[in-house]
């Protein structure tokens, strides 16, 4: 196999979290890499690199992608939200909230990813009951909470994001 | 204290700011890859890196042959002859199973890095292999290590009581073969460590996700032939450990000699597939044999169980060995004999994982209680209830010398009787058997024994140089009357900088978003013992103890200053809002002119008074060593857990699902009731993805047939079931404030759902002897029972 020269690197552009990053790459660099070592964005996380766990779930032009399985190229001129752009300044995004309220998480490693996937369910679906929850975040793993307070959690965040007229629901 | 108070940590973590080991980034940065071995057993012939080091971006490589001459093999602490065990940081000579480390490549990018492994060339004579703990004792076997002479690691008899007197007392005999299975809690964090050589100081600057990193010490210190006092250990946020980040020493000692030969920071982050490669929990099988009278009673046990703990030693067999903390589970039997083998084979070493080793035992142990009551015709809930200890002989000394701390076992039972309606089930799954639907109803309880008795390892080698336990605290106060708190024990999650400051500010009569606590482990600043960590559900227990500790030194001094400055007795002083108040007359003045005094403003001091407002503590427990017949109190605490399983089975394709699960659990006096009931969640969902997804396959020739996620099945959000808990709250009797370890769980869903689905398969008459539900097995069964009752008839 023949290493990677300079001439093969690309520049990258796209918008993070509202603020335009440029960076370079690879052909080969998965996404994920890109924003968490190029841009040093490291919120997102790796747990498989086989696109099973969920850990890397970003927003990519308004629908989740796992960012394992997305080059970095791939995001030429993409809008991508990341965990760190749900919150408001300091003011917590309410799944934020409800998650922290409701020991949503332990380690937290998984955290960022199941964000993510609970805020782009409520998107589609403001008022999910127990089982379309569970459905929503299939594609993320945790394993530390059993599930019960990430679910306990994506059902309060549904009702503060509802009793504040969905705003913060808006397309990320 | 008691209260469900939100998680310090989680701000952080929520926001995408927490510190794991993948995000340290330090200035020159290079990235190391591992190759590993593709052979089960061979001998390594040659290794050539010439084409790879000079690969562009390559700085450089290192191979077993390298590592030999540069350090001594790690500490064994098997007895002789398992202790001719030579482990290294890289294959040395021979690899000994797939996925084992043989040479590492450091570059400028990851990328590069692993490019360069596909320019090394290893030439392996491959060997025969061995890959079943039984057939290894074979006098004939492949040895895994030819310098042992054996495969055998250990092997010793707990023999207590009149086993031979109970078998022929007994009205039946009992008899199962059973098998549980290989997983493991698989983090979705992996293994990663960050070293920094650092020229100018001559220290190691390490920083990792190790659960017990001063643990580590002597075995990175023997074995890189480093001073430990330079030798700098940090953790930050850790993405889940369950014990599986206990034993990575291996990669720690690697990565600290690519750093020292790259002169370079070097990174290396495992990927999925090499964890699944070198990570997994003891796998046993089990000859079992209980007396029992017709009304249920249970007589005793004689069991022989084989430990299969893979090519290497590491933590063994001194991890294996713990079963004995709960030696008769929750039964109050005395005749007990377990001749207990530990034996390698070609597979991935074991190491710690939530539940280790008592979890194989009590699976064991409840797994034959449930076939106990389908041979007697007996209920069950009916033979637990029968032979469980009872409340009103706690304290309860075990066989082995174990003393269970309090408990109400059938108490508990009853309580997820209730809320899981029993009864009422049972009647449902009559209707539903009429109508061709397999129901079936599991049950378990389990002890979750906390805080170890290294003392244990005495039992291996008297000379094995540890024993009881220590954790430190310190509690400080600086000049500006603002508290921090230091702790030893590496959090992953279990969120310990929460607990430490409920403790603390209780202690001091403030508000816990007043305590800073320090995240992660530093060796360079935290406080610490060489037991430090988070391992055994050891850490509230333990924590506490140092925090009460550090905080009654400090109150003292507190007590003293204040009662000097308002001219009063230090016993008539309270800490109580913020203030020392002199109970007498009422007079108060706030802590921070206290700690004003002590630091910046200390002629005001009590004469001979030292300066400064810390102190550190280190608590133990009162543990002893094991007597000549191996019984000691081998842990301080004992939780116990009771969980029922519903399941529907599918006969046409062995598939099943859970239909409800209830789990009564009882840890004592709780810090944190929100964090208890996570914790029980966490180790629910553990047993539960064991039970029924969970397994670590290999094929004939040694392959590991799971090893990424697509194969290896974690329970996903729709594979768990809600779970109903109820709780129980008996105090320790023997832990600071009544509070006990939780969180490991004790595997019990194993056994709730082993006994389930015999339950469910009762009109086949099925027995199920493996510990891992696997639909095509199960199908399987009932297929082989149906053709052989077709030919009988």
């Amino acid at each position: 196999m023949k290493s990677v020269t300079r001439s093969d690197i690309v520049q990258v552009k796209c918008k993070i979290n509202g603020k335009e990053y440029t960076g370079v790459a690879e052909p080969r660099l998965l996404l994920v890499h890109f924003i968490r070592d190029e841009l040093n964005l490291t919120g997102t996380h790796i747990g498989c690199d086989t696109g099973h766990c969920g850990a890397c779930t970003i927003f990519m032009n308004g629908k989740t992608v796992k960012s394992c399985m997305v080059l970095a190229i791939q995001a030429q001129g993409a809008d991508i939200t990341t965990v760190e752009g749900l919150a408001d300044g300091d003011k917590l995004h309410p799944i934020q909230e409800a998650f922290w309220e409701n020991h949503g998480l332990q380690c937290g490693y998984c955290t960022p990813g199941m964000l993510i996937s609970g805020l782009y369910l409520l998107q589609r679906n403001p008022d999910p009951t127990e089982d379309e929850i569970r459905r929503g975040i299939e594609g993320n793993l945790c394993r530390c909470t059993g599930y019960v307070n990430i679910v306990k959690s994506i059902k309060a965040a549904a009702k503060k994001m509802q009793s504040e007229g969905g705003k913060s629901a808006q397309q990320m | 204290m008691g209260q469900p108070l939100k998680r310090k940590e989680d701000l952080r973590l929520v926001t995408g700011l927490g510190k794991f080991v993948d995000d340290v980034k330090l200035p020159g940065l290079a990235y190391a890859s591992i190759l590993r071995s593709p052979y089960a057993n061979a001998r390594i012939k040659k290794v050539d890196v010439s084409k790879a080091v000079v690969l562009l971006g390559v700085i450089c490589a290192l191979t077993g042959e390298e590592v030999a001459k540069l350090t001594d093999p790690f500490l064994q602490i098997s007895p002789a002859p398992a202790n001719k065990v030579k482990d290294y940081c890289l294959a040395v000579e021979k690899v000994h199973f797939v996925g084992e480390p043989v040479v590492a490549v450091v570059a400028e990018t990851r990328g590069i890095a692993e490019d360069a492994l596909e320019l090394v060339n290893v030439e392996y004579e491959p060997l025969d292999h061995v890959l079943d703990a039984r057939s290894a004792l074979n006098p004939d076997a492949t040895l895994v290590h030819e310098q042992v002479g054996s495969n055998l690691v250990f092997h010793g008899t707990w023999n207590y009581g009149d086993i031979e007197g109970a078998l022929k007392e007994a009205d039946k005999i009992v008899r199962a073969k059973l098998h549980f299975h290989r997983f493991s809690s698989t983090p979705i964090e992996n293994n990663g460590v960050v070293v920094n050589y650092d020229r100018a100081t001559g220290f190691l600057n390490i920083y990792c996700n190790n659960q017990m990193p001063m643990f580590c010490i002597p075995w990175l210190s023997f074995g890189l032939k480093f001073p430990s006092n330079r030798m700098r250990m940090i953790t930050g946020d850790i993405g889940g450990g369950f014990g599986t980040k206990i034993i990575s020493y291996p990669y720690i000692a690697l990565i600290c000699l690519l750093s020292m030969k790259a002169k370079r920071p070097v990174k290396w982050t495992e990927d999925r597939r090499e964890h699944m490669f070198a990570n997994h929990g003891n796998e046993r099988s089990f000859d079992v044999e209980v007396p029992v009278k017709k009304d249920g009673t249970i007589l005793g046990f004689k069991v022989d169980a084989y430990d299969d703990c893979g090519a290497y030693t590491r933590y063994e067999p001194a991890g294996a060995t713990i079963w004995a903390q709960v030696s008769p589970g929750v039964y109050h039997f005395s005749n007990l004999k377990v001749d207990f083998f530990q034996v390698m084979t070609n597979k991935a070493p074991v190491g710690p994982n939530r539940g280790y080793s008592r979890m194989q035992h009590l699976w064991m142990i409840e797994r034959s209680v449930d076939i106990v009551a389908r041979e007697l015709g007996l209920d069950p809930s009916e033979v637990r209830l029968k032979n469980y200890v009872r409340s009103d002989e706690m304290p309860y000394v075990t066989p082995s010398g174990g003393i269970y701390d309090g408990g109400n076992y059938a108490e508990s039972l009853r309580k997820a009787m209730r809320l899981i309606d029993y009864d009422g089930l049972r009647e449902e799954q009559e209707r539903a058997r009429k109508q061709g639907k397999m129901i079936g109803i599991g049950i378990a309880t389990a002890v979750d024994s906390g805080t170890n008795n290294f003392g244990q390892v005495k039992i291996l080698t008297d000379d094995n140089p540890f024993s009881g336990n220590s954790e430190a605290a310190r509690v400080s106060i600086d000049g500006l009357g603002q508290f921090q708190v230091g702790l030893g024990t590496v959090p992953q999650g279990q969120g310990h900088e929460t607990f430490a400051a409920q403790i603390v500010a209780d202690e001091f009569g403030v508000s816990p978003d007043q305590i800073a606590v320090l995240m992660g482990f530093d060796s360079a600043i935290n406080p610490y013992s060489h037991q430090s960590g988070s391992y055994a559900s050891r850490s509230a227990v333990m924590g506490t103890g140092a925090l009460l500790g550090a905080s009654k030194k400090l109150k003292e001094k507190v007590s003293r200053i204040g009662a000097h400055l308002m001219k009063t007795k230090a016993e008539d002083i309270e800490l109580k809002d913020g203030n020392a108040v002199d109970k007498v007359s009422g007079k108060k003045i706030p802590l921070r002119q206290i700690a004003n005094v002590a630091w910046v403003n200390n002629l005001l001091l009590p004469e001979g008074m030292e300066p400064g407002l810390v102190a550190t503590h280190y608590w133990k427990p009162n543990f002893t060593l094991p007597d000549k017949k191996w019984r000691l109190n081998q842990t301080l605490t004992y939780s116990y857990q009771t969980h029922i399983a519903a399941i529907e089975l599918d006969p046409e394709t062995g598939k099943f699902r859970i239909l409800r699960y209830v789990i009564v659990d009882d840890c004592g006096r709780q810090i944190n009731p929100m964090l208890v009931e996570g914790q029980v969640h966490g180790a629910a969902a553990h047993g539960i993805g064991a039970a029924m997804f969970e397994n670590f396959e290999y094929d004939e020739n040694g392959q590991l047939k799971s090893n990424t996620f697509i194969d290896y099945l974690v329970p996903s959000a729709i594979d768990m079931p809600h779970l109903i808990t109820g709780h129980l709250v008996t105090p320790s009797l023997f832990a600071p404030m009544g509070i006990r370890g939780v969180g490991e769980g004790g595997g019990t869903p194993l056994g709730a759902i082993s006994n389930a689905v015999e339950d469910a398969l009762a009109p086949f008459g099925i027995e199920i002897s493996d510990s891992h539900q696997n639909p095509q097995h199960i199908h399987k069964l009932i297929r082989d029972k149906v053709s052989k009752s077709k030919r009988e008839n």
